[in-house]
């Protein structure tokens, strides 16, 4: 047991110090620096622009050798200092990020879990219902396949344009301002209800489509053949084949959760809503090498500590990788 | 005493019906071990499966089974769940998958057991002695199956398909995937669950003849869907009637020949295609004595006090 998670956490580190450095890397080779980019946004004089290019080229720490760049960059990682945002000048990257953040996993923590649960159990009884089947079931896959961005703004449109119930933008109306009133909360929520209802959707329709498929597979298993034939109640064999079929089910979810700091780009991009992933696309689009690092390392982080925990849950309840993982240790 | 009389069990498939069992009847007397053999193909699963389990793409076409005079609603899924594990069980040819891989073995069984409303209680003291009959220990009722060996799940299976003493067990090629000193093993073990009325009549289905003739009381020979001929053993083995089963019998190896000397003889041709078999006998193109009147289908009949074959050769004709 030990010597698994020993082993494991030895693979997530490297993992986790790889992942930091190509994090690190990507946004330098990208054309132009961040310093360039903030200088196009001032109109000043030329003598004035070199003085300046200096300053923040100094000040970003962009003058040193490439080498002692990256030593930099990780002493400052391990002592929690992300650097200054370029483009939110003079705002440090931890700030700007932790602000985005709460809206990420309010976000997509119920929107993902809730899709998973409904999407599982859903898939469970399209499977044996010939007439859910071939209703519903194609509703999935239409859901699934719609390219994200379109079905995003149509349903703007639809709910916020036509209907004129929801709010298309921003996380609440600019007309307030953040305090714990009912009235606030409820336009927090009215704003929340679209980005949420879209991601939900689209994944409830692949997690119920998956489900649907692991369960038929289930269901013509060995073992449900043979409790067939022992005349046991389908209930019995339906929870066997649902409590199988879950296990694949456990690992996507797992991988899900990972990216929740992430955002949905996409989404928050459509709906103009303040999470990490509107803020990566902004970091992008300026050349922000220090947003774009900590938008990333949250990614990274995210990813290695779900996985980390499924690996966990996964031992917990199936015993074959139990089975592995002392065959190994042995 | 289980009766079977003229089953016909048909595969429904895309291309037409396969008919995998046309007419079969015979009886099982108390007690018997029946072995059932033939070739792949030949029809003597369809017949253990349509005994307990008769799901599409198989269909009842006709014919009934009656258990202790009583007549099996075969084709009713519902109504048969109350024969079925109670009246008949299974020990089936995918014992080494047949238990739920993510259960403790024996929470599994208590789970099948409370689902079909068994006594759980005296059922689980018995579990114990019927493990100790097959040389498991106690500890497998705490393990998954992934922790035990291919002949330990096999005997677990053994074991999980009689707990509840059945009236007919159907052991379909229990010793196929096994080494020849497990067959052994696991037969006897069969032969002492009958002994010790863990069972009462069994049906053994392979296509290892020499396996039946060390445990089975009878034998049944399929070919192509047709019950071919059913004796005691001893009468199959020195004195078939039937030319298929001669032709079986006479390409057995034998002790004390050595086949370096003398090839080891097969049957010529093939089987036919169930989807649309021959009209008559369906050995009638690969049978040495085939006559005229083979286009007909030969009746199963009674030739002398338990012993039954299907060739227009014997029967009436002969004896």
């Amino acid at each position: 047991m030990r010597k698994y998670f020993g082993r494991k956490l030895l693979i997530y580190l490297l993992t986790f110090f790889l992942a930091v450095t190509i994090d690190w890397l990507i946004p330098r080779f990208m054309p132009g620096n961040p310093v360039a980019n903030m200088l196009a946004r001032v109109s000043v004089n030329s003598t004035a622009a070199s003085v300046m290019q200096e300053y923040y080229t100094h000040l970003f720490g962009l003058d040193l050798p490439l080498w002692q760049q990256y030593l930099n960059f990780w002493a400052n990682l391990l002592r929690g200092d992300l650097g200054i945002s370029a483009y939110l000048f003079p705002k440090p990257v931890t700030q700007v990020l932790m602000n985005a953040i709460p809206y990420d996993v309010a976000l997509l923590l119920p929107a993902i879990l809730l899709s998973w649960l409904a999407g599982n159990n859903f898939g469970a009884v399209a499977a044996r219902s010939k007439w859910l089947d071939n209703t519903v079931s194609p509703i999935g896959y239409i859901l699934t396949a719609t390219p994200y961005m379109w079905l995003g703004i149509l349903l703007a449109w639809f709910f916020g344009i036509i209907l004129d119930v929801f709010p298309i933008a921003g996380a609440y109306s600019f007309s307030l301002s953040p305090t714990l009133s009912w009235k606030f909360i409820g336009d927090v929520l009215l704003h929340w209800f679209l980005p949420f209802f879209s991601l939900f959707m689209v994944q409830f329709g692949g997690w119920a489509i998956g489900m649907r498929n692991m369960i038929i597979y289930e269901l013509e298993a060995d073992y449900s053949h043979y409790l067939e034939a022992l005349g046991a109640p389908r209930s019995l064999i339906r929870r066997y084949a649902f409590n199988n079929a879950v296990l694949p089910q456990l690992s996507g979810l797992a991988l899900q959760l990972g990216v929740i700091v992430a955002g949905a780009l996409v989404t928050e991009v459509v709906f103009s809503y303040p999470g990490i992933g509107y803020l990566l696309l902004a970091a992008i689009q300026n050349q922000d090498y220090f947003l774009i690092q900590g938008c990333f390392l949250f990614i990274i982080i995210g990813v290695l500590l779900a996985n980390f925990v499924i690996d966990i849950v996964y031992v917990l309840v199936d015993p074959r990788t139990r089975r592995g993982m002392t065959g190994e240790a042995a | 005493m289980l009766q079977v009389e003229n089953l016909t069990v048909y595969y429904q498939t895309l291309k037409g019906q396969v008919r995998a069992l046309e007419n079969a009847s015979f009886t099982l007397a108390d007690g018997e071990i029946m072995g059932l053999a033939g070739e792949s193909g030949c029809g003597k699963t369809t017949l253990g499966h349509s005994l307990i389990h008769l799901s599409p793409p198989m269909t009842h076409i006709g014919g009934r089974v009656l258990l202790n005079g009583q007549e099996l609603p075969l084709a009713d899924m519902q109504k048969m769940d109350a024969y079925r594990f109670n009246e008949i069980s299974i020990i089936p040819q995918y014992a080494m998958n047949a238990m739920n891989p993510i259960r403790k073995i024996g929470q599994m069984t208590e789970e099948l057991l409370r689902a079909k409303k068994a006594d759980v209680k005296t059922v689980m003291a018995a579990l114990k002695d019927r493990l100790e009959m097959v040389k498991l220990p106690q500890e497998v009722l705490g393990l998954y199956p992934i922790e035990l060996s291919g002949g330990m799940k096999q005997r677990m299976v053994m074991v999980l398909s009689t707990l509840l003493d059945p009236e007919l067990l159907i052991a379909d090629e229990i010793t196929s995937a096994l080494d020849v000193a497990s067959q052994k093993a696991v037969s006897e073990m069969l032969v002492e669950f009958r002994d010790q009325h863990c069972c009462n009549s069994v049906i053994f289905i392979t296509h290892d003849i020499s396996i039946l003739y060390q445990i089975a009381d009878s034998i049944l020979i399929m070919y192509a869907g047709q019950l071919a001929e059913k004796a005691s053993t001893e009468t199959i083995i020195h004195n078939p009637r039937h030319p298929y089963t001669r032709l079986l019998i006479s390409a057995l190896p034998e002790i004390g020949v050595r086949y370096s000397d003398k090839r080891l003889t097969g049957i010529p041709g093939k089987t036919p295609l169930l989807l649309n078999p021959p009209q008559g006998c369906r050995f009638r193109e690969r049978c040495p004595l085939a006559f005229e009147k083979c286009a007909e289908v030969p009746p199963f009949v009674e030739i002398e006090p338990g012993h039954s074959v299907a060739c227009w050769k014997e029967g009436s004709a002969d004896a």
